[in-house]
């Protein structure tokens, strides 16, 4: 048996619980720890929570410049470096420091959620037609390449520097739909003079591809008994008996290798001219106010960009089959946005830390930004109401719209991402086949088109918590509050 | 086939351990390994393009790292999966050298079975050691 698999003999620490859905890690569990790591989560979750996570999540709150806590959301798991679901926010002005590793490989990977003025009863005859149109028109699995054609520089200059900004202005997507977006479709701070030629070569073919793994594009069903906030949805636009689409895909191979590059960057760097020790290389960081630092949160900022961008262009590739398939134009099918919100992302925020506001590099790692009323990242349309946060479920049990909660700011305005995984995917493909669960699932009344069979099994519901339960927890804890459940109708998996 | 997936170990990811006689043979089967990550059926990839790769790093492990990111490099690049790699390692005063020839050809859905799209090699527990037997690696893929 290898290093690799002795690791798995970890023991649950003892934690502190603050109430029931807080628990405290405290920083006597592992030396170095500058602040105690926070769990959010019920106690059913606690329990199913993998070992792996105490250690990673004390890990992070190892690192130089951290505040308040190393968070936990209640989705999750062990990834490396951090884990998924982690959240930490470091003060640029002490030294803190900024982390590939603590943003995720699919930099700004996240969800966007889209209206029809539809009923189930007028897209149920449709549905298979819908779902092979999208499957077609989206490309998805590995390698996938997208239909528009640009030469590295427009990549460079355009898409890296302006995101969903590029997209309207080419044509994909209308003006409302950035207002819709966070950050209005565009990292500011981006600057395509930070990115390497590799990562051009390997992204810019693929705008307007879903990519494999988790992601996916759902045709969803509003049902009148999972609207929450009737009040809320109403005024976002949702109805019972609805049709709506949710999609989940990222920055593809060119925010991979971005996070590539800088990962290994920074690991020249960090001891010998930083003097940071850390416990797994994927912690690898850097002071944000660093060369290496500024250069990566420039770089990861393209990164962002070309995943807005790749949102941007997929829902116009949605409405185009929508408005084929019903003869009509999108605007006449209401093919409004709710919001595009990403939950892997390193994001400069100003937060009250014992009394003072500071300037922080907020990291969220496979979780999502939830803010509460008054933000200033919430757009103007929403800012009243707490920002929509959108988190997906497996392809089986649904996902959730939400909205900032009351406590939002005890986590630095985050919450869940998803169900978060409890098996992993190689034991997942040994316990079903693919092909039997895409038959079960439609059986269930569920079209699933899959790039890849042994995926999809990979996919399989069993392998993940359940939402209901995720969603629970991050409501009891005050973070974020359900407005709505969107059930699945139709899927094309990555 | 000297790779196997590891069951328990990264739970949203892909763990596998690779072994060698030689170094050499590691770097085949950890190669082996991380296409076989992305595509269900090696046999199915057809050997009609060669890529040459050069490296050079200061220990193994950091080549091997170097070599697995550059099939992940090509997969997106060039839409290309390999299944044969002439490979030659000479380590000459404390650096380490690859020199590859590796054969394809552009990916398939249908035809390799395609599984998933490998992201990145991470570097977390990524090792290579010298063992009574050889050498052994460990790997994790975030796919």
């Amino acid at each position: 048996m290898g290093e690799l698999a002795k690791k798995m003999e970890f023991q649950r620490p003892e934690l502190v619980r603050i109430s029931d859905v807080i628990w405290d890690l405290l920083p006597d569990f592992k030396h170095g720890m500058r602040v105690p790591a926070r769990i959010i989560a019920t106690r059913k979750l606690i329990d199913a929570m993998d070992l792996q996570v105490y250690d990673q999540i004390a890990n992070v709150a190892t690192l130089p410049g951290i505040q308040k806590y190393a968070y936990c959301m209640p989705d999750g798991h062990s990834g490396y470096g951090f884990p998924i679901g982690g959240v930490a926010a470091f003060d640029v002005n002490e030294g803190g420091v900024i982390s590939p590793g603590g943003i995720g490989f699919d930099i700004n990977c996240g969800m966007r959620l889209v209206l029809t003025n539809l009923t189930y009863e007028q897209v149920k005859p449709e549905l298979r037609t819908l779902v092979d149109r999208l499957f077609r028109s989206v490309p998805a699995g590995v390698g996938s390449r997208g239909f528009v054609r640009l030469s590295h520089n427009e990549f460079r200059d355009e898409v890296a520097m302006d995101g969903a900004h590029w997209a309207v202005r080419s044509g994909f997507g209308w003006l409302e739909d950035l207002e819709r977006t966070e950050l209005q479709g565009r990292a500011g701070w981006a600057d395509s003079a930070k990115i390497s030629p590799r990562s051009v070569e390997r992204g810019f073919n693929q705008i307007g591809t879903l990519g494999s793994g988790n992601h996916y594009l759902e045709i969803q069903r509003v049902k009148p008994e999972n609207i929450f906030n009737k009040e809320l949805a109403a005024k976002w636009g949702l109805f019972p008996e609805q049709i709506v689409i949710m999609f989940h895909c990222g920055s593809r191979g060119f925010g991979h290798q971005v996070a590539s590059d800088y990962l290994e960057l920074f690991l020249s760097v960090m001891e010998a001219k930083y003097g940071i020790k850390i416990l797994d290389r994927e912690l690898a960081c850097a002071p944000f106010y660093s060369p290496e630092g500024q250069a990566y949160f420039k770089a990861m900022g393209c990164a962002v960009n070309m995943s807005f961008a790749n949102r941007q262009v997929i829902l116009h590739r949605i409405r185009e089959v929508f408005a084929d398939v019903f003869n009509k134009t999108p605007e006449e099918l209401g093919m409004h946005m709710v919001f595009d919100i990403a939950h892997n992302r390193g994001t400069f925020e100003k937060h009250e830390v014992d009394g003072k506001v500071k300037e922080l590099i907020v990291h969220r790692k496979g979780a999502t930004g939830s803010y509460h009323p008054g933000r200033e990242e919430i757009p103007e349309i929403y800012r009243d109401d707490g920002s929509p946060v959108i988190i997906g479920g497996s392809m089986e049990t649904g996902s959730y719209l939400l909205v900032g909660g009351p406590n939002a700011k005890e986590t630095f305005c985050s919450t869940a991402h998803g169900s978060g995984r409890t098996m992993s995917r190689t034991k997942a493909k040994h316990m079903v086949n693919g092909r039997e669960l895409i038959r079960k699932l439609e059986a269930s009344g569920i079209y699933v088109r899959t790039a890849s069979y042994p995926g999809a099994a990979e996919e399989a519901g069993f392998a993940y918590k359940n939402i209901d339960d995720v969603v629970e927890a991050a409501a009891l804890a005050g973070i974020s509050m359900p407005v709505a459940k969107l059930v699945p109708l139709g899927n094309v998996k990555g | 086939m000297r790779y196997r997936f590891l069951e328990d170990i990264a739970i949203a990811d892909v763990a596998f351990e690779a072994e060698g006689k030689t170094l050499t043979e590691l770097f085949l089967n950890a190669a082996l390994a991380l296409t076989n990550t992305m595509a269900k059926d090696l046999n199915s990839v057809e050997q009609k393009v060669v890529k040459n790769i050069q490296l050079e790093a200061d220990n193994a492990e950091t080549l091997l790292y170097g070599f697995l990111q550059e099939l992940v490099f090509y997969k997106d690049a060039e839409l290309l999966l390999f299944s044969r790699y002439d490979i030659d390692i000479r380590e000459e005063k404390g650096k380490w050298r690859i020199q590859a020839n590796i054969h394809g050809e552009e990916l398939n859905q249908e035809k390799h079975q395609l599984v998933a799209d490998v992201k990145a090699v991470s570097l977390h527990n990524f090792k290579v050691l010298k063992t009574a037997e050889g050498w052994r690696a460990e790997v994790i893929l975030d796919v």
